[in-house]
């Protein structure tokens, strides 16, 4: 689903997860001025399609989804844009998931379930440190 | 068979879920085990089959009204069935990827699957079943965790 904004934002933003629920919620929740939601998709192969449409870059990433998980789909966005900074959002709280995802080119990890205001702050940590 | 500090672990993820996601604690009753085969359930069911180190089923388990409830506490203006399934699925998918900080990496979890207004179609795939209650405003709900 690709969406619209009027708004001045400088920085693209593409959301993925399978959960509709959390896609509204971090459209919703999200209150950095700089970034503007440019899609979202509910799997990797979707993610990819619309990445590619959208030149987004900002990505925030789900890892348990159908069709293609977050791990590989990250690996993939990366290797089209390298300079893309990708937020993982997700339930896999282990240690190695998080260490697999970064390695595979994710810039931080936020653990669901989350507050508002811990999306906000990842969000932040991630455009001011990368 | 669980162990009772795994048993902690899907505790901890059930009141986390609550306390973070609608910044409203839930209570939850001591658990119990079901030895044959029928945990229970109620409307909605999300299902999470586990494979890898374990083997066996996560599922969360609420009335309509619950579900409801918590989706206005998400500020969700939509509570048309399809979300309210999309809600039963993910807590059991958050609760269950939680686990993985205890049970580590090879804990692999599914993509949720649902079951709506058929209780009688939710299933255990072994006899032994850990039932978590959990009491949430004035609604109840279950957390079934039924792992070899």
């Amino acid at each position: 689903m690709e969406t619209n904004s009027r708004s001045q934002a400088s920085l693209k933003l593409l959301i993925v997860d399978d959960s509709n629920i959390i896609r509204r919620r971090i459209e919703r929740s999200q209150q950095i001025a700089r970034l503007e939601v440019v899609g979202s998709a509910g799997n990797g192969r979707e993610a990819i399609d619309l990445f590619r449409r959208t030149q987004p870059d900002v990505v925030t990433m789900d890892l348990t989804m159908p069709e293609m998980d977050g791990i590989a789909c990250v690996e993939q966005l990366v290797a089209i844009n390298p300079k893309v900074l990708i937020l993982v959002v997700s339930a896999l709280a282990d240690k190695a998931t998080a260490v697999e995802a970064i390695e595979k080119g994710a810039n931080g990890f936020l653990c669901k379930p989350f507050t508002d205001r811990q999306l906000n702050d990842a969000l932040e940590e991630l455009l001011t440190e990368t | 068979m669980l162990k009772e500090a795994e048993i902690r672990t899907f505790i901890d993820g059930a009141t986390n879920y609550f306390e973070t996601s609608v910044q409203q604690a839930a209570s939850v009753g001591s658990p119990y085990l079901v030895i044959d085969g029928k945990p229970g359930s109620y409307e909605y069911t999300g299902i999470i089959n586990i494979s890898g180190a374990r083997k066996g089923v996560v599922y969360f388990t609420a009335r309509r009204a619950m579900l409801m409830v918590l989706l206005m506490r998400m500020h969700e203006t939509d509570s048309s069935e399809e979300t309210i399934k999309d809600l039963v699925g993910e807590v059991a998918n958050t609760i269950s990827g939680n686990a993985r900080r205890d049970f580590g990496k090879n804990f692999l979890i599914s993509v949720p699957t649902v079951i709506a207004n058929e209780p009688d179609k939710v299933t255990a795939p072994h006899s032994r079943s850990y039932v978590i209650p959990i009491n949430w405003r004035t609604h109840s709900a279950k957390l079934v965790v039924c792992l070899e």
